[in-house]
């Protein structure tokens, strides 16, 4: 099974991580490449457990794909939240002096960093997000 | 997570051991901002943190703008992967990495 449908709450990243980790394990990708897949992972989990459903709860699905050529994962985030395009968000300005330094987009600009292409679609009521990550 | 430290008069290390994640930097958070009140001198050892994801730095920086104001924060021991983190978010800019 690819797919992993979960009550998305921040209570649930351990098992989010688990079966992304499990997922991985065939591809024996790098430990690095794999601390970057989870880093994204737990970024755009946490936006939907935090944002999606407020105040009220409801489901994230996680999907893994592993392409064979070139090889990469596909790691895709549905929830049927407020639409929301993390990507439409202006990056944070990484240079301003940490008295300047806001705390929001940090996690969405990590996403964006460490993975190789990241899309966004809102269709039929769902938030469809997915990211690409060479192995 | 585990976090260990160690007190010299007015100065202070955090070792962090493990994930530095969003279930776990509320507790990094709790206990570093409960121990630093009469500090002048924070150090956090990284030497055995394998991952960081924003909520970790979100602790770091809220940190480092405390010690700015009394003192100072020095981070020693970062590995490779970490330090990659701290580069892609300019936290390498904010941050004293011995």
């Amino acid at each position: 099974m690819n797919e992993l449908n979960i009550e998305a709450s921040v209570d649930n990243l351990g098992k989010v991580i688990g079966f992304i980790e499990e997922k991985l394990e065939t591809t024996e990708c790098k430990p690095k490449t794999q601390m970057q897949i989870e880093t994204a992972v737990e970024e755009l989990f946490v936006n939907i457990a935090r944002y999606a459903y407020a105040p009220n709860t409801g489901n994230a699905t996680v999907r893994v794909e592993v392409i064979p050529e070139p090889l990469s994962v596909v790691i895709t985030f549905i929830d049927n939240g407020v639409p929301y395009d993390p990507l439409a968000k202006e990056d944070p300005d990484i240079t301003l002096p940490a008295e300047e330094r806001g705390i929001g987009g940090l996690g969405i600009y990590m996403v964006k960093k460490l993975t190789d292409n990241i899309t966004y679609e809102y269709k039929d009521g769902k938030n469809i997000l997915s990211i690409v990550k060479n192995l | 997570m585990v976090i260990n430290k160690k007190t010299d008069g007015t100065s202070i290390v955090f070792s962090v051991a493990g994930r530095l994640n969003t279930n776990t930097a509320v507790e990094l958070e709790t206990e570093v901002k409960s121990s630093i009140e009469n500090m002048t001198d924070v150090t956090f050892d990284l030497k055995e943190l394998e991952y960081i994801s924003s909520a970790g730095l979100r602790v770091l920086l809220s940190v480092q703008k405390i010690m700015n104001k009394k003192g100072k924060m020095t981070i020693i021991n970062c590995n490779d992967d970490i330090m990659d983190i701290f580069d892609v978010t300019g936290f390498t800019d904010i941050l004293n990495i011995e």
